[in-house]
């Protein structure tokens, strides 16, 4: 369909994305990969020598390596599992004609303007830590003694709070495309007599599944790079419960200084964001048509 | 780029005009960490800027954590993006072995470096030479509830055993009004929870390494350490404790649910505020306990310092507001705004010999005691190759630490065993040390 | 809406909305709540009720003048969605419009630029930036959040403009209107709602964004996520003072949402159109 002329100038459209974002991913990953066969720890600059593949042997073989990337697929679909299967429910809900729909909406996504570490710390001090957090109010109102969450289901914790964060962003994202429903449609289904749960499974969801597959793609790629609420809250613990990749890597780069191994981790984790992507891609790619 | 070259300007001026006033405007930029003392600080500047009309002086305020991240990328990449560093007892040692620090000698007369404690003054000097100033400084110690201890029957010693401090935990827990016996750190991170554990083993006779680089973790008095210090959290600890810090404990404490805390002795100063604490004036204090026949009280020793960067361009400024923020002077100016409470502890003898805040300070003479009391040349009464008392100064011990803070945290979450932390902690540490290149 | 809708399940689906909506607003209203709290009222347990201090608010004022981290925010996060948008609407355009069989392939390895944890890519970056002389100033974080922003840009205006039915271009050509007439009487106006959602989101990104943000700068070009980790974990009290601090750097962006609130959820209504 389209001319040649139209064709070219679609290429010079797209070129500058793509060249800046080429640059923007061959400097630093070069770089990254250039550094992850080096012996350089930032704390003894002096010191630093070729490592080989050492760097890699030694990132693969960290005794919490498995463990880590366990917890990242656990992290990436649990928070994937409650913001689709939340979000969906929550844009149909404040989709329907309501008193006060305006301030109801902006509440809902009000989550996602508070920043990540913020946002972590509220969690942790003032909602569910056993001594003073809203939660243990609650159980100690209801008789029951408090949970300590942080100590008892670390990675859970953790993924309600993400939850919460990137809720508002599927929400946004579904309600968005609910909104373009064609409304004659639906009216004529409901005409018909086809009840809710058809009507929902019929139509809505399927008209929504372009909107739910970028939500799953844009969360899970920043899913896979969380690290700053572990952080704050956990620091991975206790024991490796709640460390996931990135956390791994922090741990190389920030704590031991350690640039060469950071490096290693990294191309790692690219390496194994990659299948995951391509995973997606040829599972619910489709519906980007 | 602009800064580049302003900052070159900067340097060249100063060069040019050394020993004139120079009418040249300097900006320090102060890298500091969000403690109250700091603050404080910050709030005072104006009266360093009236001395020197020819600074100005701009603040970076950052928690402890990103702070350490913040600066350390920049030393080592010789960024130049500091001027003044708060820095601790951790970092002096190997940065001045780096040379990314600059000495500090040349201080003015009146800066009396002799008045300096001489623990602290030796934690931060490498071959006699003093790389950072200190700004104050902390070792640890008991602060208990006296009215807890009271309704249980109980006297204190000054100088408690683990013995006594169990005993005390015991009678003073009262679980069904939310008043536990003990609160201690079980956050992982190796200034969190391996901060206060380092120090327990060190009481109890352990050490991280032999003279071999060896991680001693497999040994009987590590074992014995974290037993007890699992025994006391569980039975007489409050819930949640594996994700409590410093910050955590301080609320409990000052909302007054815990019969004892052992940690830092800066925290004294904010227990016995009553502006800020509940128990403000049901507070005293013990020495950090020993184990029976050990005379070894943990060695814990920091002290929050500033230093100048080499790569700053404007050291011999850095060097006066150095000279200025740390003096007798700036005590006596805090004293005089604030009372003689709100002085920064733990750096100089004189302020413990100052009557008038020794009346307002009822922890100065305890905290002096635990100062003094610290070696952090020696840290354990075994051999050990390294200095350092709630830590280990070397440059992996930020790692190590925490990785193995996670594994004690996690016996304390009771999701393993103490032989199984312990087991854990070794191989991990074998295996850094190794990669490190410590153990041959 | 035609359909006539009873009042009784109108405001059933009211309380309901409502009963979830303020159950996701809490963890903020009781920030609000705390930074009008004491220190002491904070950690004293659940209450509703604050005694309304605003010395939290003060205190943090005095410490850490609010206005200079407000405004690098701002430009911040302002310039480098302006910038992502100048550089994606016309790729993503082109992408929705005129698609090779790569497309797909070129969006995904868009995304996967993304995958690489910028605490492994710190170390190289700092030095670029201390050559080039970057470091601390707006125009590098400008450069950077664009950059780390950029594949989410092209993303969601690239499903906003395939919503965009090809048909009425067509429609509009076979009356003869000129490429000018389509841009600006057919495309943009259907356009302009899924742009401004997208650059509302991208500034909230670019606004939240707290790695970058604190690690390559200092004081001139420091916002409000440095702002807010000079108040976080102190030794001592902090938590009305967090509150406080927290709430000051959420208020802008809350109140820029709730006046575009009907510009971000609308994005398309194509219902209208066909």
């Amino acid at each position: 369909m389209a001319t040649r002329q139209t064709a070219s100038l679609a290429r010079l459209m797209r070129a500058p994305a793509i060249i800046l974002l080429l640059i923007w991913m061959l400097i630093p990953l070069g770089m990254t990969l250039y550094y992850s066969f080096l012996n350089y720890n930032l704390l003894n600059p002096a010191n630093t020598s070729w490592a080989g593949w050492f760097n890699y042997q030694y990132f693969y073989t960290d005794p919490a390596f498995f463990e880590a990337i366990w917890n990242t697929i656990v992290l990436v679909m649990g928070v994937l599992l409650i913001t689709v299967c939340g979000g969906i429910a929550i844009a149909m809900l404040i989709d329907k004609p309501i008193f006060g729909q305006g301030i109801v909406r902006i509440l809902v996504i009000s989550p996602f303007f508070v920043m990540p570490p913020v946002a972590a710390l509220i969690w942790k001090n003032m909602i569910m830590h056993p001594s003073y957090g809203v939660f243990a109010d609650i159980a100690k109102f209801f008789g029951a003694s408090p949970v300590d969450w942080f100590a008892t289901y670390p990675l859970l914790s953790i993924i309600i709070i993400v939850a919460w964060q990137w809720l508002p962003f599927a929400t946004l994202i579904l309600l968005t495309s609910l909104q373009s429903l064609d409304g004659e449609q639906m009216e004529a289904a409901e005409m018909d007599g086809a009840p809710a749960i058809s009507r929902f499974i019929y139509l809505t969801l399927p008209h929504m599944a372009r909107a739910i597959t970028v939500v799953v793609l844009i969360q899970t790629i920043f899913l896979l790079g969380i690290y700053a609420e572990i952080l704050v809250t956990t620091n991975g613990g206790p024991g490796y419960a709640s460390t996931n990749l990135t956390f791994l890597i922090y741990r190389a780069a920030r704590l031991n200084f350690d640039i060469g191994g950071a490096a290693a981790g990294g191309i790692i984790a690219v390496i194994l964001a990659n299948f995951v992507a391509i995973f997606l891609m040829r599972a619910v790619g489709k519906n980007l048509d | 780029m602009n800064r580049t070259i302003r900052a070159l300007m900067g340097a060249t001026a100063l060069c040019a005009t050394a020993g004139i006033a120079a009418a040249q405007d300097t900006t320090l930029t102060v890298a500091t960490v969000n403690n109250g003392d700091m603050i404080r600080m910050q709030g005072l500047t104006s009266d360093f800027t009236e001395k020197h009309p020819d600074i100005t002086v701009e603040w970076v305020t950052l928690e402890e954590n990103i702070l350490r991240e913040r600066v350390t990328t920049d030393i080592a990449t010789q960024g130049g993006q500091y001027d003044v560093l708060t820095i601790g007892t951790y970092e002096v040692p190997i940065w001045a072995k780096q040379q990314w620090l600059v000495p500090l000698d040349g201080l003015p007369d009146d800066y009396d470096a002799d008045d300096l404690l001489p623990a602290v003054s030796e934690a931060l000097s490498v071959d006699g030479t003093l790389y950072a100033a200190p700004f104050y400084g902390e070792s640890a110690m008991v602060m208990y509830r006296t009215d807890l201890a009271e309704a249980a029957g109980i006297t204190m010693p000054e100088s408690p055993t683990w013995a006594d401090i169990k005993a005390a935990a015991e009678a003073m827990t009262d679980k069904d009004n939310e008043v536990y016996g003990i609160c201690l750190r079980g956050k992982p991170g190796w200034g969190e929870n391996m901060a206060f554990l380092t120090a327990m083993a060190n009481s109890y006779g352990a050490r991280w390494f032999d003279m071999d680089w060896k991680p001693q973790f497999d040994s009987q008095e590590w074992n014995a350490a974290l037993t007890d210090y699992l025994d006391l959290m569980t039975n007489y600890g409050p819930p949640g404790a594996s994700s409590n810090g410093f910050n955590e404990n301080l609320s409990l404490f000052q909302q007054g649910k815990c019969g004892m805390w052992i940690d830092a002795t800066v925290a004294a100063s904010f227990v016995t505020d009553p502006e800020n604490s509940t128990v403000a004036d049901k507070v005293s204090f013990a020495q950090f306990p020993n184990k029976e026949g050990m005379d070894n009280h943990g060695n814990w020793l920091w002290a929050w310092s500033l230093a100048i960067p080499a790569s700053s361009q404007k050291q011999d400024a850095a060097k006066q507001f150095i000279a200025w923020a740390t003096s007798k002077g700036y005590t006596e100016l805090v004293a005089s705004k604030d009372g003689w409470r709100a002085a920064p502890p733990g750096t100089r003898t004189s302020l413990y010999e100052n009557p008038d805040y020794q009346s307002e300070a009822p922890f100065a003479a305890m905290t002096l005691q635990a100062i003094n009391a610290a070696n952090t040349q020696k840290s354990s009464v075994q051999d050990i190759p390294y200095t350092g008392g709630q830590f280990v100064a070397i440059p992996e011990f930020q790692g190590i630490g925490t990785a193995v803070g996670q594994q004690f945290s996690a016996a304390l979450a009771g999701q393993m065993s103490a032989e199984d932390a312990l087991s854990a902690a070794q191989a991990n540490t074998t295996r850094e040390m190794t990669r490190a290149g410590y153990i041959k | 809406m035609a359909r006539a809708i009873s009042r009784n399940s109108k405001i059933g689906w009211t309380v309901a909305a409502w009963l979830v909506a303020l159950i996701i607003f809490f963890p903020i209203l009781y920030t609000i709540i705390t930074s009008l709290k004491t220190e002491q009222e904070a950690i004293a347990g659940f209450d509703l009720i604050p005694s309304f201090s605003f010395s939290s608010y003060e205190t943090v004022q005095n410490q850490n003048n609010y206005f200079r981290p407000f405004m690098n925010s701002v430009v911040i996060a302002v310039g480098s969605t302006l910038l992502a948008l100048i550089v994606a609407i016309p790729a993503a355009w082109a992408m929705a419009f005129s698609p090779t069989k790569r497309t797909k392939d070129i969006l995904m390895w868009m995304l996967s630029t993304k995958m690489m944890p910028a605490v492994a890519v710190l170390v190289p970056i700092y030095l670029i930036f201390l050559r080039t002389g970057l470091m601390d100033t707006r125009t590098g974080l400008v450069i950077i959040l664009m950059l780390m922003n950029l594949p989410i840009v092209i993303w969601m205006l690239y499903t906003y403009f395939r919503e965009i039915p090809g048909e009425i271009l067509e429609a509009a050509r076979m009356d003869g209107a000129t490429l000018r007439d389509e841009i600006l009487y057919i495309l943009t106006p259907m356009a302009v709602p899924g742009i401004a959602s997208t650059m509302l989101l991208n500034i909230i990104l670019a606004w939240n964004e707290a790695f970058w943000t604190i690690q390559l700068t200092t004081t001139n070009a420091a916002p409000l996520s440095a702002f807010i980790a000079s108040f976080s974990s102190p030794q001592g009290l902090f938590w009305a003072k967090l509150s406080a601090a927290s709430t000051m750097a959420i208020a802008p962006i809350l109140i820029l949402g709730w006046f575009s609130q009907k510009q971000l959820v609308r994005g398309l209504t194509f219902g209208a159109v066909k």
